[in-house]
């Protein structure tokens, strides 16, 4: 058995401790918001916070993450996350979906560090891919949840 | 992405295409147990079993629903890849509704090819490709809407004992002067009691409150913003086993023999079994299931495979381009004649390599055989086509075979496939382990990467021939490549040899050009291909707008004046052209080193002309900025169309600059975004979008975005280096020199 603190609860789970914390995530717990794009750490659709840490979910085996708090897209929250959130709705950034909860959860990790990131910090933060190419949308969103956020 | 227009774009928007509800009965609240008003029909007779029907969570059969709750969902007839479909179905029913934009929903339909035939493609199948969606359902969905407003004007008028010309019908809510007022879904049992009207009335364009305003969101922005939206990865089913594939590693080897032995012992493994393309294993969890796999040793017969690398590929169609072995696809004139006569002429041959479609959610989908029927989730992008092999493989009949139309994190094509593919391998599966389990088949990135269906590659050669005045007056194009049609239920579109997939936008070249071929050598290799976003307008555009840019060269003439001159009779790709000279500043100063690049192209209806402004930094192509021009006909969510430009443009940019997908040996070299790079957000220029005005009808949005990029690239990076790239991807030459 391996004790996990996700989104605010302990968890238990029976698995192999070298199983990835993303499969864990979405197979043993449920919590599918969080994606599987490559299993290699490269596109950031798996993208959760550990300890408020962006971190490649697949790539990280569930019996290393240790004490850490994990926190998923369906229970990000804070200034941050509002915003980001917020704005992604007010400027239609989606269009498949699929990479934006790790879109998401990158942006609010750089918000929550960086209030006013400038378009290098976007670029240097945000290296998750997007197949739509949302990417202009992303950055104007970040720009528009970083205003929000001084509100 | 699929070629259907082309062959039987028939008088999609006659009269009559429509057929209204009243012709084909009509389901009442009672039989949907609470799902209230039900417009559309209710499938023909037997096609609904007494659990569908009574199934009120999945109305498969309709266009729309009002529910009790006042939320109107429409059944859409084509998925949602991220193209905005259903936001764009969701309007138009909206629209003739009189519904309040927040109320609307938007479901995947299927199952019933009267309902939800594409109309583009004459009817004949239920499917999303070619950019039709919005063509197909201009008038089909508008017709819905207004038929349950009428309805629902009837249903009041009786409650209240008022005429119904006197009921106003105005953001979700009905009212009368007499101060009555209710909301859609305290009237949708009442209305559905009703008789549906024979025909209706639609709004004239000038009362359109919805259609074009830049300002509605997305129906499925929130749940895509808080990872509640649903894919088919996402299925959960009671008891349901993950199961991945071993492939072959080669295109065309065939399993010899099977060790599972190891594999079975991997923790959490369930069990393994031979399918028809491979070897499943099934596990307690997606992990398990891809551990159990590496376990497992399988040994292939590689007899019948493709074991040539793409160097030789290409090599063999450098050989087929010299050879008199093509069919012609258009002449006018006399080409040969011309060139001989002409005081000048230019040649060029351009290289394209094979392009996998990545969409991020990987290829994935869930079948589940209970009682006596089977039910599939999945980016049902075909699903006329998916029925009937998932009834065949089922040995069940159609009406059996009950499809989830999930929504799809990307396809870009890769999810319209004439085999069925990883819908046939979940069925496969769940039946080889005798249907005891639902089975969810997940591709890796990986098996996605290397499972084939790739942008085909190709060879073109172009040669022009221009008079002392700069004037073309010969045009030679010939393209050496694979058939996307050939060897699909689609292979009987191929007419005398000419896959017009191969050659969409040059065949169709509307430059004023007296003397002018196009022909085709198609090729055959084991390696398998599929449409990818904007088809034979991936390469087309390429070689024949870049070309066109060294004979403006060659005349001495600026690269938009010498298109305008060639476009008399094509005012609406004068329109865009026009539209991006003016609004990128055209022939302005520019920043140092930085070069601009113009292009157009015509496909799927649509036109869009781009300006590309870049510079070389570090040897490499930095796009800084590109200005769009689109006329899809009518806009109906002028948001998404520019979404879809922006994507496009970025989609189109990935492949230009960096795509390539090579095998050595026959083996696919890249297996990850380590390999096969992708655009990511340092690379995604500045864009505009301009959206001309327009009263045609509309036409599609989600691939015409792609082809003019390449080649407003290539001309760009001529503007500043002297260069001409003809070799794709970019990333192949060097600049660092320039």
């Amino acid at each position: 058995m391996i004790t996990l603190k996700v989104n605010g609860e302990t968890r238990s789970v029976n698995v192999d401790p070298q199983t990835p914390l993303l499969w864990v995530l979405r197979d043993t717990i449920g919590l599918t918001g969080t994606k599987y794009g490559c299993g290699i750490a490269f596109c950031g659709a798996c993208t959760v916070h550990l300890d408020g840490q962006p971190t490649r979910s697949c790539s990280i085996a569930v019996g290393d993450v240790g004490e850490s708090a994990i926190t998923t897209i369906e229970a990000v929250e804070g200034k941050a996350a509002k915003a980001v959130q917020t704005a992604w709705q007010n400027l239609d950034v989606v269009q498949c979906g699929y990479c934006q909860s790790g879109q998401v959860m990158a942006a609010t990790a750089l918000l929550a560090g960086n209030a006013k990131p400038t378009d290098a910090d976007i670029d240097a933060a945000m290296t998750n891919i997007c197949r739509c190419a949302t990417y202009q949308r992303i950055r104007a969103a970040i720009h528009e949840a970083a205003r929000l956020m001084e509100i | 992405m699929l070629p259907f227009d082309r062959f039987a774009l028939r008088p999609h928007r006659a009269a009559g295409a429509f057929a209204p509800a009243s012709r084909r009965g009509f389901l009442k609240a009672g039989a949907l147990a609470g799902a209230g008003l039900v417009i559309g029909a209710v499938l023909p007779g037997g096609r609904i079993t007494a659990a569908h029907a009574a199934d009120a969570a999945n109305p498969f059969q309709g266009y729309i629903v009002v529910a009790p709750d006042n939320s109107v969902t429409v059944l859409s007839a084509h998925f949602e890849m991220g193209q905005g479909a259903y936001t764009g179905i969701a309007t138009l029913v909206a629209e003739e509704l009189g519904a309040d934009w927040s109320q609307m929903r938007a479901e995947g339909g299927a199952g019933n090819t009267k309902l939800y035939g594409n109309l583009a493609w004459g009817g004949v199948m239920q499917g999303t490709g070619g950019s039709t969606a919005m063509a197909s359902s201009f008038e089909r969905y508008r017709k819905a809407g207004a038929m349950a407003r009428t309805m629902l004007v009837q249903a009041a008028a009786q409650s209240w004992n008022v005429p119904a010309g006197e009921i106003k019908v105005e953001k979700g809510v009905l009212s009368h002067a007499s101060s009555k007022q209710a909301s859609f879904g305290e009237l949708a049992e009442k209305a559905a009691s009703l008789t549906p009207p024979g025909d209706v009335a639609l709004k004239d364009r000038k009362d359109w409150q919805l259609i074009g305003d830049a300002t509605l969101h997305r129906v499925d922005h929130v749940s895509k913003t808080n990872g509640t939206a649903q894919f088919t990865l996402d299925v959960k089913l009671p008891n349901m086993l993950y199961a991945v594939v071993q492939h072959p590693p080669l295109f065309g080897a065939t399993v010899k023999s099977v060790d599972a032995a190891a594999a079975k012992a991997v923790k959490g493994v369930v069990d393994v079994v031979q399918i028809p393309r491979g070897v499943a294993v099934l596990a307690d969890s997606t992990w398990n299931a891809m551990k159990g796999r590496e376990a497992l040793k399988v040994e292939w017969d590689n007899s019948q495979a493709e074991t040539r690398g793409t160097a030789e590929i290409m090599a063999d169609y450098k050989k087929l381009a010299g050879g008199t072995d093509a069919k012609t696809a258009r002449a006018d004139g006399d080409a040969a004649k011309a060139m001989a006569g002409a005081a000048k002429t230019v040649e060029a041959a351009y290289e394209f390599p094979y392009l996998a479609h990545a969409a991020m959610e990987p290829l994935d989908a869930v079948a589940w055989k209970h009682d006596d029927v089977i039910e599939v989730w999945g980016g049902h992008q075909m699903p006329d086509l998916y029925q009937a092999v998932t009834a065949q493989i089922a040995e069940l009949p159609p009406e059996k075979v009950k499809l989830h139309v999930m929504m799809s994190g990307g396809s870009f094509g890769r999810r319209a496939v004439p085999d069925a593919d990883v819908i046939a391998e979940a069925v496969s599966t769940a039946k080889a382990i005798g249907w005891k389990a639902p089975v969810k088949l997940v591709w890796t990135r990986e098996d996605d990467m290397t499972g084939g269906r790739y942008r085909p590659m190709y060879y073109h050669t172009l040669k022009a021939g221009l008079d002392a005045q700069g004037q073309i007056v010969a045009w030679q194009h010939r393209i050496v490549g694979q058939s996307i049609l050939g060897g699909t239920p689609f292979e009987g579109m191929v007419k005398d040899g000419i896959d017009a997939t191969s050659v969409e936008g040059a065949a169709n070249l509307p430059y004023a050009i007296p003397n002018l071929t196009v022909d085709l050598v198609t090729t055959k290799t084991g390696v398998p291909v599929l449409w990818w976003r904007s088809v034979g307008s991936t390469h087309t555009a390429y070689s024949t707008e870049a070309f066109l840019d060294e004979l403006a060269h060659e005349a001495g003439k600026d690269p938009i004046e010498f298109r305008l001159g060639l476009l008399e009779n094509h005012p609406r790709h004068r329109a865009v052209l026009e539209k991006v000279r003016d609004a990128s500043g055209w022939g302005g100063e520019l920043a140092n080193g930085r070069g601009r690049g113009v292009a157009v192209a015509e496909s799927f209806g649509s036109f869009v002309a781009q300006v590309a402004e870049i510079s070389i930094q570090n040897g490499a192509i930095k796009v800084e900025r590109v200005v769009c021009a689109v006329d899809c006909g009518t806009a109906i969510n002028p948001d998404v169309i520019k979404a879809q430009m922006e994507g496009g443009i970025g989609y189109g940019l990935s492949a230009i600059l960096k795509g390539e997908i090579t095998l050595e040996g026959g083996a696919v070299q890249q297996t990850n975004f380590d390999g096969y790079e992708v655009l990511h957000m340092e690379d995604m220029p500045q864009i505009e979008v301009h959206i001309l005005p327009s009263t045609e009808n509309p036409t599609g949005v989600g691939e015409p975005g792609v082809p003019p990029i390449g080649p407003a690239i290539a001309n760009a990076v001529f503007s500043v280096t002297g260069k001409r790239i003809r070799t794709l991807p970019m990333s192949k030459t060097d600049l660092s020199a320039t």
